[in-house]
């Protein structure tokens, strides 16, 4: 555990040593703040049906920022220890494949949570200075932000998985990036009128991050996605852990 | 400390380590020579554990390296070659994280990054970034991380390639008093270094072992340990000295170089054999005035060059 701690540690300071943190930070709040912006708008245009939660949290502009972001934070994870040949005394140390994978991984997944730390400022200053209800009900800030590291850690050991098979980081961000919108917009197929049945279609609606969003932004919690994230996270970081090992047979 | 015993590699087609065995007992300095290519690097990641081997044994201080590696890992520093390091640490805060990961207890890791530090020559630069650090200094902080959980056994792989002649000199007298402590492994292909800090010499061809021993060992192996000429300078009418020296047994020419004054130079040139003390027998009985006796000794150099030479002829010559 000691070793894992050590290995963790490193990986979060190394991420705000270097400028990369600090500017994915800035341009996620520059993003996010604007959505903001345009969510608070909208709903000083008349009644409508969204809350804030809904508004700010199940927009293009949100997702697109939250698309990218997964490339940009995975993509030098192994790939840079690869390529400068730091990975040499590393894997020398006497640690175990597996503490280097798992500190790898929860450590962009804790940079991923410190990016989305000072949104949450955004609906406290909210809610002071319009003291309306819907702007307090904690569930859906809950269910927002809990869909949110969800779909993270899957989607961080999706980069994680990427960034292991490769030493140069623009493969990795492209096939992050790839295998993520893959993912991601897998719920469009449904669009595929006829094609599929309805079976399928039912299937790819209920794994669509964007339908998942509404519900969990409103508050309300369902138990498969929740699994179904918490799965297939631990399969990639098993890939992961797999490619990993497979430096010293190849 | 180090026991491998018929460790076999290879690179797809390319052998890369051939059914390699050898020792390494504790104290000892043990320095691998070889040309570029010759398995030197494959072998030390192999013996830390990086790679795997595709056959064969080895054993670090008892412990297997293959099924206990994590153990075995633990007695081992490990300088690679080219030192790669993070560039965005600072020395000290690297040396602390490297200590943590290879298992000092917290309260001691102070006290041996300081220790290490002072050991390598580090405390100017423990405050600075690695990335803007000299390639000496760099090369001084992947030593120290070897060194930094004392280690029983440091694997060294080229600890003095792309220095300066007075940083060569440092890491050189510094892995001198390093083994007082430690059992060392470390290559080079340079050959005077090798000469200068080891104790015991294996030199590597082709991932084989084609000799191995001390240095002097290895000069009296490779037959007559006098490879060039004898020069004499003598007081003694030259004509008269090339004459009776000519006639001397073990000598195969003797050529004038010249006189200075009423000095004449010799040059020798035995014919197999040593026949230096024949030599200063007969000089003395004539009762000539000698002011120069020299002998040129076979370099290790030499040596090397003439195994390489006869270990690829017998490998490439039909069976």
């Amino acid at each position: 555990m000691r070793v894992f701690w050590t290995l963790w540690k490193r990986e979060v300071a190394s991420a705000f040593y270097t400028p990369m943190a600090w500017v994915i930070l800035f341009f996620l709040l520059l993003v996010t703040g604007f959505n903001f912006y345009a969510g608070v708008s909208v709903l000083n245009h008349g009644p409508t049906e969204v809350t804030v939660v809904e508004s700010f949290f199940n927009t293009i502009f949100f997702w697109f920022a939250f698309l990218l972001l997964f490339p940009l934070l995975t993509m030098r994870l192994f790939s840079e220890e690869y390529r400068t040949g730091t990975i040499e005394p590393l894997m020398t140390a006497p640690v175990r494949d597996a503490q280097v994978v798992l500190a790898k991984f929860f450590g962009v997944l804790f940079l991923y949570c410190v990016l989305w730390i000072p949104t949450g400022l955004y609906f406290l200053i909210f809610w002071w200075q319009t003291r309306l209800q819907a702007a307090g009900a904690i569930g859906a800030y809950l269910g927002s932000y809990l869909l949110l590291l969800l779909m993270g850690a899957f989607y961080l050991s999706i980069g994680c998985f990427c960034s292991s098979l490769t030493r140069h980081q623009i493969t990795a961000a492209v096939m992050t990036f790839c295998l993520v919108s893959l993912v991601f917009f897998a719920s469009l197929l449904s669009f595929l009128s006829g094609s599929i049945g309805t079976l399928m279609r039912s299937v790819s609606i209920s794994f669509s991050p964007i339908d998942q969003m509404t519900e969990f932004s409103r508050g309300l919690y369902d138990t498969r996605p929740i699994i179904w994230y918490l799965v297939m996270t631990g399969l990639f970081l098993f890939l992961t852990l797999q490619s990993f090992q497979s430096r010293r047979w190849r | 400390m180090i026991v491998v015993n018929g460790l076999t590699k290879s690179y797809g087609p390319t052998d890369a380590v051939r059914d390699l065995s050898f020792s390494v007992k504790r104290g000892e300095i043990v320095g691998f020579l070889g040309p570029n290519g010759a398995g030197k690097s494959t072998t030390m990641k192999i013996l830390c554990g990086y790679l795997p081997a595709d056959s064969g044994e080895v054993r670090i201080a008892g412990f297997d390296i293959f099924s206990n590696s994590i153990k075995a890992r633990s007695r081992i520093g490990y300088l690679p070659e080219n030192v790669p390091l993070y560039p965005e640490m600072r020395v000290g805060e690297y040396l602390a994280y490297r200590a943590a990961l290879k298992g000092v207890r917290p309260r001691r890791i102070p006290e041996k990054v300081e220790d290490a530090l002072e050991l390598c020559n580090l405390r100017p630069v423990q405050r600075q970034l690695i990335g803007t650090l000299s390639k000496g200094y760099r090369q001084r902080v992947g030593l120290a991380d070897a060194l930094v959980n004392e280690p029983d056994i440091l694997i060294l792989d080229e600890p003095t390639i792309g220095l300066d002649p007075n940083q060569i000199r440092d890491i050189r007298n510094l892995i001198r008093s390093l083994a007082t402590r430690h059992t060392i492994l470390l290559s080079s292909h340079i050959l005077s270094e090798v000469e200068m800090t080891c104790s015991r010499v294996m030199i590597l061809n082709k991932g084989q072992i084609i000799a191995s021993g001390t240095p002097a060992e290895l000069r009296d192996r490779s037959g007559s340990s006098l490879t060039g000429a004898i020069r004499l300078e003598l007081l003694a009418p030259e004509k008269t000295a090339q004459e009776t020296l000519r006639k001397l047994p073990g000598i195969a020419s003797v050529n004038s170089l010249g006189m200075k004054g009423d000095w004449a130079t010799l040059e020798i040139i035995p014919s197999g054999g040593d026949p230096r003390v024949a030599l200063f027998e007969e000089i003395v009985r004539q009762g000539w005035k000698l002011r120069e006796f020299s002998a040129h000794e076979a370099s290790l150099e030499e040596i090397f060059t003439s195994l390489v030479a006869s270990a690829s002829k017998t490998s490439s010559t039909p069976a």
